[in-house]
Parts: structure tokens; C-alpha cells; sequence
């Protein structure tokens, strides 16, 4: 069963961490080289063929708003968007429902479920050959204030867990104490 | 759901009155028990309601994904109300009284927005705050982080008082009379979870405005609308409203009837009451469709009305509660944070600031303060933008921020010089985009975007409307400039359209053997003199050539409107028939193989289609006779218009009538082959066949349309005032456009096998 934190409790314990929903968010190299709509009719096919682990509802799209969501693929577990906060577009993987075992677990899970997503993107009609994602180039926010307040003991308690999972990265710490938990993750480039 | 949903209790446990506090508590419980199934269904519902946790698309556990309807397999079984399911997204609305928020309050909402929604918040038409695709299990922890800040949710939706809307610019205004603010807020909290507003049959809706003829407040579509006034008593000026009642939108729009010219300000809290009283009493309860206070008011004449209101004054007990606040009232002010200032000529202005001052910037009634408008496309605003404004509203002014009905916020007592310093920082968050308030600052309700009864997506085509009209700098032609559009995705009206100089709502044809989204066009609605006139609809052109339409008739009014004349006075003297002649042109639609973008909605490529229509025989399109037949009532509906305009009533509201008639014997043909020409025998059939096996009833308002037809029958030849010739016209487009539904309904192949 899940033990839930104390108010402003963010620890994270091997093996029974407290922080859920994790998010995770892999830039996109080049924005200039795709039309953020063509996404709506991509998620649409998502939808159509079911090629996600979540539930997926539907689609929203916000290229109205200044560095919001973007386009927006709502699902039950778990939202996917090209989003553009800050002005950088990126894959986003907004986890919502809990999952069981560890802090790690989680991270993996986040992590693996943007980088599918990236993959298929990529491969998708109307982004294929234009639409490329820098992998090494992550934001790792929990979208919980309680859980995880944007706070030095939060980032005292992630840090550790971060530099374990991805190894050699450059992580800086983001936003300011009204922001979420944000960290910008820099990994090793890949050969 | 969030993991931390359960720790805000203690959490915030110091931070929320405890009555507020012992209420979600009970929520809480009410959540408990519904998930243990020990409330059933439709109490679960309107319980929900009655904190503002609304419903949303596809929350029926089905979903068409423009191939097929597929069942969206949530993982709990149950239910949060009739055919709704438990982990299906909500919308989550939010009151806010007056529209006035403070910083503390818009930092709560954007991280409400981030942590449980989709990083949006919503203004709507009604100066709420919306956020969408909530679970239900979050919405205690999100409405305990309200309570925090001082915001309730109860009563936002449901049987209820909903939020008690005021002119933005209350106080600062130049043609007020008085403030009405103190007012606004007295009431709210006077009638929140009052005993007396607990036992309507429908929603009620309070406005407050400060003068008679601008728009801010829209008083005269509303329940209990007010507007200040004073008068001259033994020498005295003494402070009271001139009280409107009855009006709102809908299928059947009405406007406001005066109640009394004078209510003085004492007596507005217990008339509130007393007309709260006679509504819980002798409103309808049964059938929701005929709930509102304006069927009472048309029930029972507004003289019978008023007599029954008075008769309830006197015998209510005395409350203190009315009066209280009074003493408070002339201290009432708002306090600038800055000294008053004001623009120096000369000043270096930041580029596009001119162009920003001119149409976001009010002058205020206190010299030496603006009030800035943020202009807010399709009513939406990012997490990050509502934490910059909540900066913004401290460093600039003291945290007065005002929503309004036109979907935008607006800033308060800005110290003028200030001005050019605020328009950089807004523009650094996108905030400073010009031209709010005119034709491009498009409004619009949530439509196919997330509503359940939306038909087609007025997001999509405000969108459209606002990118396309400020490409073209619509509004710098002065006249046309000034002009409101306003869309809704149904009749429901949520949009506001009628009230509109161009309104549009959602309506679906069947062409070419497809289901075709379309907009009715509607001229003629007036926003000033708060709503002084609705719209009547003219046609229905498909959703793809609205903007062509708007080109059409702004182009029209732009190269033919006489010195000084009025849009509205425009279309008068033009008629409704050259109106319609205007728009015929755009109605057609292409076969579907030679342009398919007609049989998709705006913002959403999926097809338009219930699932549904049965492709036409190959040797070429056959056009069932129905179609023609429903086109001919529509037409014959349109020409009652015509007759209405000409001073006809009778003979208007004999083709209204007619048209219905027509209508029904349309349906009957298409099923049986013949129809009868009898009237009374064409309302039988159509009763036994259509109505009793309710084939014929819309999802939402069930049989509504057809006991309009019904009445409308039984009343032929009745003598008729022209408000109820409008209002006969009003029913038999609706009835027609049920035809139309009910037509698409039959036609429908079933629902391909769901995944």
C-alpha cells in the first residue's frame, strides 16, 4: 500500500519513496522546424490506435496561449503534450496517477514513457525528417506542491536520486519558491 | 487523483473558516460514500453541482474518434452521476463574486491550475474561473486550497444561486451612479447556502450594474438584475436599484421585466429573499426545461408576480443580515497603491504602446488612475501568467483585479505614469496584446472543447475569428471596430450570442449524406444598455464559411451604413430578408471528395459525424425529401420573421406556428411515407410517434421542443403582443432545428463495434 507524506515531507527513502508524479520533459532540438497543429491530428491517430500504455481521452490545444500547454494529449494516468513553457518546446510526460515501488521506479517509468513518445513523434507523417529531440536535454518537475515543495530540502533529498539515474548529468535547479520542484538534467551527449 | 489529496486537511487546517471547513469535511464524506455506493446516483450529481464539480465530454465512458465510437475504458466502474463515470475528467468551476480577486487568490489559481488541471484557467462569461479535466477524488484537496485564499465553490453549478456578477469597472466608472461592489458582495454572502435558495427547480442568476446603458453587467439577461439608482427623498439622495427579473438566455431567450423602478438599497437583500421564496415555491420542479424564474414571471403575468413577492416581503422575519452591511457602505473604497499621476506627453512609449493604450486603457472617474484591461484570448490564461500578474497587482496597484463578462481581467487604480512600465512588464508574459473590447476580442464558450452538450466548436471558430479578424486590422475601421461577436457551441447560450452585434451558436445539418457542423448566424443582439436587445437568428451557414459570413456582413455595413448609423440600426433598415440574401451564398457545401474539410470542425480533424450517416447511392447524392421539406420551415419560420418586422403579429405568428406544424409532418413523412394535412391529426401522430416513444427528444432538454409545438397548437389563433410573437418565432426555429436532430438521429448507422 502507498504511505502518503507528511505535509512538506519530501523524502525520498530507497525502496518507499513519497514523490509522485514525477514529470518529464525532453526538448525538442529545432522548434522552428515543425507546425506545433500538425501534433493535433498526430495525437488524434494516438488515440485512434490506442499506442500508448495510458487511457487516452482527448486533445486539447492551446497554441493561443504564451509558452502554455501546446498541444495537449489528455489521458488517465497520464497527460503527453508538445509544451512550450518558457518558450522551449518539449515533449512533456505529466504523470498523474500514483504508482507503486521506488523513487527510481518512478523517474524510470516517467523517463522511458517521454522517450517512447519522443520516438513516436518523430516518426510521425507530418514531423518525420524535421522533428528531432535532444534527449540529453531534460526537465525533470514533480507536480505536487506539498509532496514536493520547491525547496533546498527537496532538492537535498532528489539531488542523490537524480545523479544516480542519470549519471554524469549536469543538473541545475530551477524557478522560484511559488514555482513546482524543477530541475534542468544535462546528460552525457550519446554517441 | 493526487497522492497528497488527503494532507491539505491538516495541512491548511488553520488557514480556512471553520464552517467552510466542517462543509468540505462533508464533501469528503460524500465522496467516501459515493465510491462505497451508499448515495445513489443523481444525489451524488447535484451534490457535486452544488460545489461547482461539473461534468465534461465524453464523461459517458464513450468517445467517437472520427471512425467509430469507442468505449474510453476507465478503470473504476463507478459512477459520479446518471451515465457519468467516476474517473472521467471534470470541469471545475469557481465563483468569483463581482470578478475581484486579490494576489494570493490568482497565485492559488495558478497552481491549482498546474498541479490539477491542464496548466489553463479559464475566465468564463459569468466572471468565473474554470479549470478542466479534474478527477473527482482532487476536487476537496483543490477547493480546501480555495478556502485558503478566501474563494468557496459552493453553489457554482446545480439548483443554486450562481455567482453574482458586477460591472469591472465598479467604483472607477464614469457613468455609474454609485458602486455597486458593496452590494454585490453583500448579497452573495446573504443567499450562499441561504435556507431559501436551496429548494429551486434551476439555476439563478444575479447582475449588478451601475448605470443603465452600458453593457458591463448585462442585467436585463439575468434573473435578478439591478441597476443603481437614486432618488430624491425629503431632500435626501437615497440609494436604491431599478430592479430587473426574469430574463436569461437559452432556448428560450427572454429578456429581464422590470419589477420596480426603485428598491431601496435596504430592501434589496429581502426582496432577493422574498423572490427567492416564491421561485423554491411555485417554480417548476419537474420538468428543468421550463424551471427558470422567467417561465414563472410568463406563467403567472408580472403583475400576479409582483403581488405574490410583495405578499412574501411582508411576512418575512426580520433579518439583521439585511441591513448590516449598510452602515460599511459609504466607507466602501477601494485604495490605489500609488499616488495619482498622470501620462506625460512626451513620455518615450514602449513599441505598440499606443496602440494598447487606446483600446486597453480606461481613464478612470479618479483622476490620475487607469484601469487596464489584459486581454485574454478565448478567456485563458497560463499558470505563469496569473503568478506575473499576481506580481503585477502588488507592485503596481493594491491587489485590485476584477474578471469579466468578456472573458479578460482587468487591473485597477494604476497610477497613470505608470502605465508605459506596467505595458513592458505584461508584454513580457504576453499579457499586453491590444484591441480588448472590440470586434476581435472574440468571446465564446467552452463548445466541443470540453462541454457535454456543446455541437460544434465555438473555441474553434472564436479562434479562427480573432486571428483572422486581427490579420486583417478589422477594427480600425471605427464603426466596425466597435462591433461584438460572441459564439456559442449551442442553443444553451453560454456564449452569450444573442446579445451580440454577430452571434453564432452550434447547430448540425445533414448534406450530402454526412453531418455537417454549422453555425447559426444570428444579427441584431445589442451588449449595450445591459443587453438592451437580442439577435434573431437569420440562417445557418456551415462552420467552415463563418469567417467569409462575418467578411460579408461587416463589409456590407463598412461600405453602406449611413453617418452615425448603428449596426443594429443597419440591419433594421436593411431587413432580415437582404440579411439572409447576404449570407445564402456561403450556405453551400462542397460533396464531401471534392473539399472534406467542410466535415471536420475547426481545431479537430476528425470527422463531424454521430457515428453515423449511411453513404448516399453510387449513381449520385439522393436528397432525401425531408431535407427539403425542414428547409422549406426553416424558410417559412424565417419569413414569420419578416411579418414580426412589418408589424404582422398575427400573421407572424400564424407561420411561426405553421412552420412548427410543418415540421412535424415532415418527421411523420419521412417514416411513414404519408403524413396527414389535418393539424390536429398531424399533432396526434406526431405525439404517438414521435414524442411518446421519444424519438423526438433532445438529449438535454428532453421533450421541451415538442410541448413547445404542442402549445403553440393549442393556442392557434390565439391573439398575440409581439413579445410573444418573437417569443413563438424563438420556439419554432428551435423546434425546427429538433426536426433536423431528430432526423440525423434516424438516419444514424449504429455505433461501429467499440474497442
Amino acid at each position: 500500500m502507498l504511505q502518503l507524506p507528511r505535509p512538506h515531507d519530501c523524502r525520498t527513502r530507497k525502496g518507499d519513496s513519497l514523490i509522485q508524479h514525477i514529470n518529464i520533459k525532453i526538448f525538442v532540438k529545432d522548434p522552428s522546424a515543425i507546425h506545433l497543429e500538425d501534433a493535433v491530428g498526430v495525437f488524434h491517430q494516438w488515440i485512434r490506435d490506442s499506442v500508448c500504455p495510458e487511457m487516452l481521452i482527448d486533445v486539447a490545444s492551446y497554441t493561443h496561449v504564451h509558452e502554455g500547454p501546446g498541444i495537449l494529449l489528455i489521458a488517465h494516468e497520464a497527460n503527453y503534450s508538445l509544451d512550450l513553457r518558457d518558450g522551449r518546446l518539449g515533449l512533456l510526460y505529466n504523470r498523474k496517477a500514483a504508482l507503486d515501488g521506488t523513487f527510481e521506479d518512478r523517474l524510470a517509468q516517467a523517463h522511458k514513457a517521454a522517450l517512447a513518445a519522443c520516438d513516436r513523434l518523430e516518426q510521425a507523417a507530418p514531423f518525420k525528417g524535421k522533428l528531432a529531440f535532444d534527449r540529453d536535454a531534460i526537465e525533470f518537475f514533480v507536480n505536487d506542491r506539498l509532496l514536493a515543495p520547491n525547496t533546498d530540502e527537496t532538492w537535498q533529498a532528489v539531488k542523490p536520486e537524480l545523479e544516480a539515474y542519470f549519471p554524469g548529468a549536469t543538473l541545475r535547479r530551477t524557478g522560484e519558491p511559488r514555482d513546482l520542484f524543477r530541475v534542468l538534467i544535462q546528460t552525457e551527449p550519446r554517441l | 487523483m493526487k497522492s497528497s489529496n488527503s494532507q491539505w486537511k491538516s495541512a491548511l487546517a488553520d488557514r480556512i473558516p471553520s464552517q467552510l471547513a466542517a462543509e468540505l469535511d462533508v464533501f469528503d464524506n460524500e465522496i467516501a460514500l459515493k465510491k462505497q455506493g451508499k448515495i445513489e446516483d443523481r444525489i451524488f450529481a447535484e451534490t457535486r453541482l452544488r460545489r461547482g464539480a461539473y461534468g465534461q465530454r465524453y464523461d459517458n465512458g464513450q468517445r467517437n474518434d472520427g471512425t467509430a465510437t469507442r468505449t474510453l475504458s476507465y478503470p473504476s466502474s463507478n459512477t459520479k452521476g446518471p451515465n457519468t463515470m467516476w474517473d472521467a475528467p471534470g470541469m471545475q468551476r469557481i465563483k468569483i463574486p463581482f470578478g475581484g480577486l486579490n494576489a494570493a487568490q490568482l497565485e492559488t489559481l495558478a497552481d491549482l491550475a498546474e498541479e490539477y488541471s491542464d496548466n489553463i484557467a479559464h475566465i468564463t462569461t459569468r466572471q468565473d474561473v474554470q479549470l478542466h479535466y479534474i478527477h473527482i477524488e482532487d476536487t476537496p484537496a483543490l477547493m480546501r486550497r480555495l478556502a485558503a485564499v478566501g474563494i468557496t465553490t459552493r453553489e457554482a453549478c446545480g439548483n443554486s444561486v450562481r455567482n453574482v456578477t458586477a460591472c469591472p469597472i465598479a467604483g472607477v466608472c464614469h457613468t455609474q451612479t454609485f458602486d455597486v461592489t458593496p452590494y454585490a458582495d453583500a448579497i452573495t454572502w446573504f443567499l450562499l447556502g441561504h435556507p431559501d435558495t436551496q429548494a429551486f427547480g434551476r439555476k439563478f442568476k444575479i447582475a449588478f450594474s451601475g448605470c443603465r446603458d452600458e453593457a458591463c453587467a448585462l442585467v436585463r439577461l439575468h434573473d435578478f438584475g439591478a441597476i443603481a439608482v437614486t432618488r430624491e427623498i425629503d431632500g435626501h439622495t437615497k440609494r436604491g436599484f431599478e430592479l430587473w427579473v426574469g430574463g436569461g438566455l437559452g432556448p428560450v431567450p427572454q429578456q429581464a421585466r422590470l419589477y420596480d423602478e426603485f428598491v431601496p438599497e435596504e430592501e434589496i437583500l429581502p426582496i432577493a429573499q422574498a423572490i427567492a421564496r416564491v421561485f423554491a415555491r411555485l417554480g417548476e420542479k419537474k420538468n428543468r426545461n421550463t424551471a427558470r424564474l422567467k417561465f414563472l414571471i410568463s406563467k403567472l403575468g408580472i403583475d400576479e408576480f409582483k403581488r405574490l413577492v410583495k405578499a412574501e416581503r411582508e411576512i418575512l422575519p426580520h433579518d439583521s443580515r439585511w441591513t448590516d452591511y449598510l452602515k460599511d457602505v459609504p466607507h466602501y473604497k477601494e485604495e490605489p497603491l500609488k499616488a495619482p499621476s498622470l501620462l506625460q506627453i512626451g513620455t518615450v512609449k514602449p513599441a505598440g504602446f499606443d496602440a494598447w493604450y487606446e483600446t486597453n486603457v480606461y481613464r478612470q472617474r479618479q483622476q490620475g488612475y487607469a484601469t487596464v484591461t489584459i486581454a485574454l484570448p478565448l478567456g485563458d490564461i497560463t499558470a505563469l501568467q496569473l503568478r506575473k500578474l499576481a506580481d503585477l497587482a502588488r507592485q503596481y496597484v493594491k491587489e485590485t483585479v476584477r474578471s469579466t463578462v468578456e472573458q479578460n481581467l482587468v487591473l485597477r487604480w494604476v497610477s497613470e505614469s505608470d502605465l508605459p512600465a506596467l505595458y513592458i512588464e505584461l508584454k513580457s508574459v504576453a499579457l499586453a496584446g491590444p484591441l480588448a473590447g472590440t470586434i476581435v476580442d472574440v468571446s465564446s464558450c467552452p463548445g466541443t472543447d470540453t462541454c457535454k452538450l456543446g455541437i460544434a466548436s465555438s473555441r474553434g471558430l472564436a479562434g479562427e475569428l480573432r486571428t483572422r479578424l486581427a490579420a486583417k486590422n478589422a477594427e480600425s475601421d471605427e464603426a466596425i471596430g466597435r462591433l461584438r461577436i460572441k459564439v456559442s457551441g449551442c442553443f444553451n447560450s453560454c456564449g452569450q450570442h444573442h446579445v451580440a452585434d454577430l452571434g453564432f451558436y452550434g447547430v448540425s445539418r445533414n448534406k450530402n449524406n454526412y453531418t455537417v457542423p454549422h453555425f447559426q448566424v444570428l444579427l441584431g443582439g445589442e451588449w449595450q444598455h445591459n443587453a438592451g436587445a437580442y439577435g434573431l437568428a437569420i440562417g445557418a451557414v456551415p462552420s467552415k464559411r463563418i469567417p467569409e459570413t462575418v467578411d460579408r456582413i461587416t463589409g456590407r455595413y463598412r461600405d453602406e451604413r449611413q453617418p452615425g448609423e448603428s449596426f443594429q440600426a443597419f440591419i433594421k433598415r436593411i431587413g432580415k430578408a437582404e440579411c439572409k440574401k447576404m449570407i445564402e451564398e456561403f450556405t453551400a457545401v462542397p460533396p464531401h471528395d471534392d473539399d472534406p474539410s467542410f466535415y471536420s470542425d475547426w481545431g479537430d480533424p476528425r470527422e463531424f459525424t454521430l457515428g453515423d450517416i449511411g453513404v448516399g447511392e453510387c449513381a449520385g447524392e439522393v436528397v432525401n425529401p425531408i431535407d427539403f421539406e425542414l428547409v422549406a420551415c426553416e424558410r417559412e419560420a424565417f419569413e414569420a420573421q419578416l411579418e414580426l418586422e412589418r408589424g404582422n403579429i398575427e400573421k407572424a405568428s400564424r407561420m411561426a406556428y405553421e412552420s412548427m406544424l410543418h415540421g412535424a409532418q415532415a418527421l411523420i413523412r419521412f417514416k411513414f411515407l404519408i403524413a396527414p394535412e389535418d393539424p390536429d391529426r398531424i399533432v396526434d401522430d406526431f405525439r404517438a410517434q414521435f414524442c411518446d416513444t421519444e424519438i423526438f427528444f433532445d438529449p438535454f432538454v428532453r421533450d421541451k421542443f415538442a410541448r413547445d409545438f404542442f402549445r403553440a397548437h393549442e393556442e392557434a389563433g390565439k391573439r398575440r403582443t409581439a413579445e410573444e410573437a418573437h417569443q413563438l418565432i424563438e420556439q419554432a426555429q428551435l423546434f425546427i432545428e429538433a426536426c433536423y436532430s431528430c432526423h440525423a438521429r434516424m438516419t444514424a448507422v449504429p455505433a461501429k463495434a467499440t474497442a
